[in-house]
């Protein structure tokens, strides 16, 4: 792994944090903008910069936080360290009519 | 006693500029060429075209006269010369910035023609240049100086780093007793209650969610909603995956100082402090009718990096994207991607926004003044007769 940060949350507690560079599968660092503390995750896939990064494992039809806030809903499972973003998930505003 | 040696053009009515342009404005989009050709003669001033003027009405009419005086009234504007078809309207817009005390001088095309029109026009244009040129800057007070804000092209790292940064400047300005505008209705969906929470009054709430209900009702009445348009297709190449998310970063450029009131387009603020105005979330629209409220200077946080400029009020832009601020230079007045690799904090970034933010008042040409940009676009309520 590269020593340089890879992703950054808004809050401890988010469900998913960005890429702050291009980064590719396998462990990465992960900081937070409300804390000192970094974590350790492990990505299934490369991720560009400004995507985002799942925290942790996130079912179905689950709420995704981002600013401690619900910024959408899982559409599928969505694995520790894979990527988050239309593919997987949907506004609750605004959907896809039937 | 003016702060931090800043300076600007002081009006007749009292209001700050940081500029000091001659405009020659078009009443109407037949106008457009006699405008150009008067600014094309004498260099120097500013020709502002714009696409609309005929056969509008009601609500929509209200919104474009009020949209036009606003931008002869700004403080960062010395002189108009006002050009239209004919003179009636031609009338109700040079009267309307005549209020100001600022030289306002009418000229209209019907029984002239263009090429009369415009050699009148040129000959009153350089007169009025000239005159301008002997104002001189003077100290002024960073609460006079007012501002506005709004993001473009945005994507997470604008929530991250570039929107925080111009949140710090938004702070600031206040805590001086200064003036800031933000708007961009329908960007606020999935944060409305954010913004409905922060302001002073149940009136002033109430006016925000009509504002921010109606514009949703009108988008909804054509039968469709946002998705596929918000975010844009540029958002989601950047990272962003849905209008809350998008909305978050929006809201996080906004300062944490109360909103003191909830304004209509264009309609200049009464109360100092942050001002919500509902507006389109397309930047030309919402910095035009920031401008015509009496907005003098824009922060402009991007992520992928929107090109925005405006022929009145400067643009500075802030990115914190390390691409964006590698691939588009000449568009980019700060670069805050140490942000992202955590290499300073929120309060030394927004200490080099601050020094931007007065090297612009005091003359500094932004990089959209430098290389050209002057995006003006009139928000068009509804079709004409």
């Amino acid at each position: 792994m590269s020593d340089e940060l890879a992703f950054l949350g808004h809050e401890v507690g988010d469900s998913v944090a960005v890429a702050v560079r291009d980064v590719e599968a396998g462990k990465a660092r992960v900081a937070f903008l409300d804390s000192e503390d970094q974590v350790e995750i492990t990505t299934t896939e490369s991720i560009l910069l400004g995507h985002k990064v799942a925290l942790v494992s996130i079912p179905a039809e689950t709420p995704i936080i981002e600013y401690g806030e619900v910024i959408g809903t899982s559409k599928s499972d969505i694995a520790v360290g894979s990527l988050v973003h239309v593919h997987n998930i949907r506004s609750n505003r605004w959907q896809v009519k039937a | 006693m003016a702060s931090q040696g800043l300076t600007g053009y002081r009006r007749a009515n009292g209001t700050v500029g940081i500029r000091n342009y001659v405009v020659i404005l078009a009443v109407d989009d037949l106008s457009n060429a006699a405008v150009e050709g008067i600014a094309a003669l004498v260099p120097g001033t500013v020709a502002i075209p714009h696409s609309y003027g005929r056969l509008q009405f009601g609500e929509d009419l209200e919104l474009t006269f009020r949209t036009l005086i606003g931008t002869g009234a700004n403080p960062n504007v010395a002189a108009v010369v006002v050009v239209g078809i004919e003179p009636s309207w031609t009338d109700r817009v040079a009267d309307g910035i005549a209020e100001t005390q600022k030289p306002v001088e009418r000229l209209s095309i019907e029984r002239n023609g263009d090429l009369n029109t415009i050699a009148a026009g040129a000959r009153i244009a350089a007169r009025l240049l000239q005159d301008a040129s002997e104002i001189v800057r003077t100290p002024v007070e960073r609460h006079e100086v007012m501002m506005s804000i709004k993001c473009g092209e945005s994507d997470t790292t604008s929530g991250l780093g570039a929107c925080p940064t111009t949140s710090e400047a938004v702070d600031r300005t206040v805590f001086a007793g200064g003036t800031v505008l933000f708007g961009e209705t329908t960007e606020l969906t999935g944060g409305e209650h954010l913004i409905a929470n922060r302001c002073v009054s149940d009136p002033v709430r109430d006016k925000f969610m009509s504002f921010f209900n109606d514009y949703l009702a009108t988008v909804e009445a054509q039968g469709v909603d946002l998705l596929g348009s918000q975010p844009t297709q540029g958002n989601i190449r950047g990272g962003l995956s849905t209008i809350e998310e998008k909305a978050m970063g929006n809201i996080a450029k906004t300062g944490s100082v109360p909103v003191v009131d909830a304004l209509e387009p264009a309609v200049a603020p009464s109360v100092p402090g942050l001002n919500f105005m509902d507006t389109s979330s397309a930047a030309a629209e919402c910095i035009t009718l920031m401008a015509a409220a009496g907005a003098v200077i824009h922060l402009f946080p991007t992520g992928q990096g929107n090109i925005i400029g405006n022929p009145i009020e400067p643009v500075i832009k802030i990115t914190a994207n390390p691409l964006t601020a590698a691939t588009m230079q000449e568009h980019i007045d700060l670069d805050v991607s140490g942000l992202l690799r955590r290499e300073y904090g929120l309060k030394e970034a927004g200490d080099r926004l601050m020094e931007i933010i007065d090297r612009t008042i005091n003359g500094r040409l932004t990089a959209a003044e430098a290389i050209g940009h002057k995006e003006f676009v009139i928000t068009k309520l509804y079709r004409s007769a």
